[in-house]
Parts: structure tokens; C-alpha cells; sequence
């Protein structure tokens, strides 16, 4: 029997390209996190500037856009490996394809989900959402990113093999991800009444675990059909 | 249309069992059907070269036998067991060389390969760059992808077979983009290989320059 390298080393190596690849491509890579600051900073030039206005809508509108950010990501996740023939070697790897996916998933993460939580307090400053609420908002999204990129990456790994999947992309994602927009909402409309969100953030986590744990197979799956 | 895959047969000995198998292979592209009733065997040390004109499914039956498509009706073996039940060490054992090199354009040829390879074997620097130097790319080790001319490309998949330790190369058209040099490389690492007792299937359109015996020839279409 051949000895191959482990699932940690062929996690963290995947996931170090990934990276690496990304960060040549910085500009490219930042692109959902300028659309994320974009709308949400038009909304105060283009509704009025009243505080009391922009704080009832903040919630909202830091979801849809956060929402709307992830779902422009999703497309470019494995488009460009499967035109250059990587993702066939992927395929064709001993290591399971569900890991190395997940490992593409993460970095993909780590470059345009975490970038939007981590400008979740600027942009909350922007649209007078309450300081007390900034903390909760920054955990939710923290929660409901991932499942955002998971979602995302099931679907893309569905849709890549289309010649034009992005329309298709957008709809098969929306209604799975829906949850999301109305828990997160949710956490932080709560925060800002000054409401108990423990609930919330709880519900948030379990639809992250169930993602974590059932999205690497489903894009496993989908990838070997769009290969074939 | 409908074809039958000839079978040809050298004078190779065949005694030692079949490490990889085909049975009556068959697959369909929508409404046409490429290939039926392929079979064939490969034992250690033996060559498989695939033939027949453009669009008669090639590709594709290395497809198959990759696990990439499923075929309609027929079996892969790979040490007498099915591929679906022997994935992970059929394709720890196997390097595939498609029609793309499958090169990241902003990693550097040694990167490249790194990458690749390090889900596959541990290997050190050393190796690689040893793999490099045999395809003639010592100097070319951090120039990024996208500066390599398209036969250098070839060179770094090539690499990427060396290095691999993979007891089956499936070769689609290494010839492709390669200078003579090149190609006498090709015919050369062939050689090599089947002397270590390892397997090769290749897809070429031109003769390969492999000493003959340890050939086997199967025609599409």
C-alpha cells in the first residue's frame, strides 16, 4: 500500500495555495468586501442622514449587503480551477475531495467573510447603529458568514460546470441562505432594543454546525457531477 | 455511430496478473455513443497506447479509467478490485497528465509543484528540483507559470509525473507543444518507467518511440 500524507497536512497545504493565490490577487480578492462598504454607506447619501432613520434600517441594511456581498464571492470560488484543469487533479488526489474543498472554502472565507466582520463596527459607526449593539453584530456575522461561504461553495460546485451558472447560482443560493438573513437581522434589531439574543445567537451556531458538517459532502458530490 | 473498439496484442508476456483493468467499458455523450465493448489489460511494466482519429472518445475512456466519468455500463479494475472500492490508493498510485497542465499561472514552477505533489507523497525540495533539472528547467524554477512559453508548461507537468512516484502515468497528448528534444524526453522517461515495472497509458496521435514488447495498441472508432 502507497503512504500518502495526512488529512491535517493536505488541509493546511491546500489551504496555504489558497491563500497564497489570493493574495497575489488582492485586488480581486477584496472585491465583495468594497461592495460591502459601497452600499452600505449609500444608503446614508441617498435616503437622508437623519441618525434616527439610519439606526431603524442599520440592521437590515448590514445584513442584506453582507448577504448580497457573499453571494457576489461565490461565483469566482471554483471557476478558475476548473478551467485550468486543478480541480481534476484535486479530484484525482488520494485525499478525500470534501477536505480539499472545505480547505478552498475556508480561505475563501478568511478573505471575504471575516474582511466584512471585522468593517462591521465602521460601517455600523456610519449608519448610527448603537454602540451596544456593534459587539453582537460582529458575533453574528461571525456565526452567519461561514454558512454564508458553505452554501455558496455547495452551490457553486453545482453550477460550475454551466456555462453561464451565475444567474442559476444566485437563486439556489438565496433560499438556503434565508434563514441566516432573518436570524442575523434578528440578533442585531434585538441588540439594539436591548433585548436577550442569546436565543438567536444560539440558533445562529447550530445552522453553522449543520452546515460545517453537511456541506464538505454535498460539495464533494456536486463537484464529481459537474466533472463528469 | 455506433463502434467496436479493436483489440491488439503484442508479443507482451502474460504471465504476471493485470494491475489495471477494463470490461466491456461503454459511455455516451448525450445521444451519441463514443465507445463499447473497450476491455483491456495492463500489467507492470506494460504500455497501453490509445488510438484513433479526433472525437472518437479518447479523452474520455481516460476519463473513465481516471474515475473522473462513470461509464455506462463496465468496470474498472485496479488490483483486481473495483475502482469505486480502491479509490484513494488507484489514484495515490496514479498521475494523470490531461490536455491542461493544470498550472496556477501566478505560483512559480517550483510552487506549482509543491502544491500538487504535497497532497500526494512527501517529497523534499531536493526531489523537485531533481524533477525539474531531468525536464530541462533548472533555470525556469522560479519563473511564474504565466512566463512559460506552452512547451515549458508540458515540461513542469512532466516533472509533476517524475516526481510523483505514481506506479501509472495516463498520459493525454504529452507530446503536445514539445520541441524534439522534448519528445525524445517523452519517449525517454516512457522508457524509464516501464522499466521500474511501471504502467503507462498513453493517448498520442504520433508513434511513440518506446522499444516495442512491452506495447499493447487499442484502436477507437
Amino acid at each position: 500500500m502507497t503512504e500518502w500524507p495526512g488529512l491535517g497536512t493536505a488541509f493546511w497545504l491546500q489551504l496555504s495555495r489558497d491563500l497564497r493565490l489570493a493574495f497575489r490577487h488582492i485586488g480581486q480578492a477584496a472585491n465583495p468586501l468594497m461592495f460591502f462598504v459601497m452600499v452600505t454607506t449609500l444608503f446614508p447619501l441617498a435616503l437622508s442622514p437623519a441618525p434616527e432613520l439610519l439606526a431603524a434600517i442599520a440592521p437590515g441594511v448590514i445584513w442584506v449587503s453582507a448577504l448580497l456581498a457573499s453571494l457576489l464571492a461565490a461565483e469566482s470560488l471554483f471557476r478558475q480551477d476548473i478551467e485550468d484543469g486543478t480541480m481534476e487533479q484535486l479530484a484525482l488526489s488520494p485525499q478525500p475531495l470534501s477536505l480539499l474543498l472545505l480547505a478552498k472554502t475556508t480561505s475563501h472565507w478568511l478573505m471575504t467573510g471575516l474582511p466584512l466582520v471585522l468593517m462591521a463596527p465602521i460601517v455600523g459607526h456610519a449608519l448610527f447603529l448603537p454602540a451596544d449593539a456593534v459587539p453582537v453584530t460582529m458575533l453574528a456575522l461571525l456565526l452567519a458568514t461561514p454558512v454564508l461561504s458553505l452554501a455558496g461553495a455547495v452551490m457553486a460546485a453545482l453550477t460550475v460546470g454551466l456555462r453561464r451558472g451565475g444567474g442559476l447560482l444566485s437563486l439556489l443560493i438565496l433560499p438556503v441562505v434565508m434563514p441566516v438573513l432573518i436570524f442575523g437581522a434578528r440578533a442585531t434589531d434585538m441588540a439594539v432594543q436591548g433585548l436577550e439574543v442569546a436565543g438567536v445567537m444560539y440558533l445562529l451556531a447550530a445552522v453553522l454546525l449543520l452546515a460545517v458538517s453537511l456541506a464538505p459532502a454535498g460539495m464533494a458530490a456536486a463537484m464529481r457531477i459537474s466533472l463528469d | 455511430m455506433p463502434q467496436n473498439a479493436v483489440y491488439l496484442m503484442s508479443t507482451a508476456a502474460a504471465a504476471a496478473p493485470a494491475l489495471l483493468s477494463g470490461k466491456s467499458l461503454e459511455l455516451w455523450r448525450g445521444e451519441r455513443r463514443l465507445f463499447t465493448g473497450v476491455s483491456f489489460e495492463l500489467r507492470p511494466g506494460e504500455l497501453l497506447h490509445i488510438v484513433g482519429p479526433n472525437g472518437c472518445g479518447k479523452t474520455s475512456l481516460l476519463r473513465v479509467i481516471c474515475g473522473l466519468t462513470l461509464p455506462e455500463t463496465g468496470d474498472v479494475y485496479w488490483r483486481s478490485r473495483k475502482l469505486q472500492r480502491n479509490r484513494a490508493d488507484f489514484h495515490a498510485s496514479t498521475c494523470y497528465l490531461g490536455h491542461r497542465e493544470s498550472l496556477k499561472a501566478d505560483l512559480t514552477a517550483e510552487e506549482n509543484l509543491v502544491f500538487q505533489l504535497g497532497l500526494r507523497a512527501w517529497l523534499s525540495a531536493a526531489d523537485i528540483h531533481a524533477a525539474l533539472e531531468k525536464v530541462g528547467l533548472t533555470k525556469q524554477r522560479d519563473v511564474p507559470a504565466r512566463s512559460l512559453s506552452a512547451g515549458q508548461k508540458r515540461r513542469v507537468a512532466l516533472a509533476r509525473a517524475l516526481a510523483s512516484g505514481a506506479k501509472l502515468w495516463v498520459l493525454d497528448e504529452p507530446y503536445t507543444n514539445l520541441d524534439i528534444a522534448g519528445r525524445e524526453l517523452v519517449d525517454r522517461m516512457m522508457s524509464e518507467h516501464l522499466e521500474r515495472d511501471g504502467l503507462v497509458l498513453l493517448v498520442a496521435h504520433q508513434a511513440h518511440g518506446v522499444a516495442a514488447g512491452v506495447t499493447r495498441r487499442l484502436e477507437l472508432g
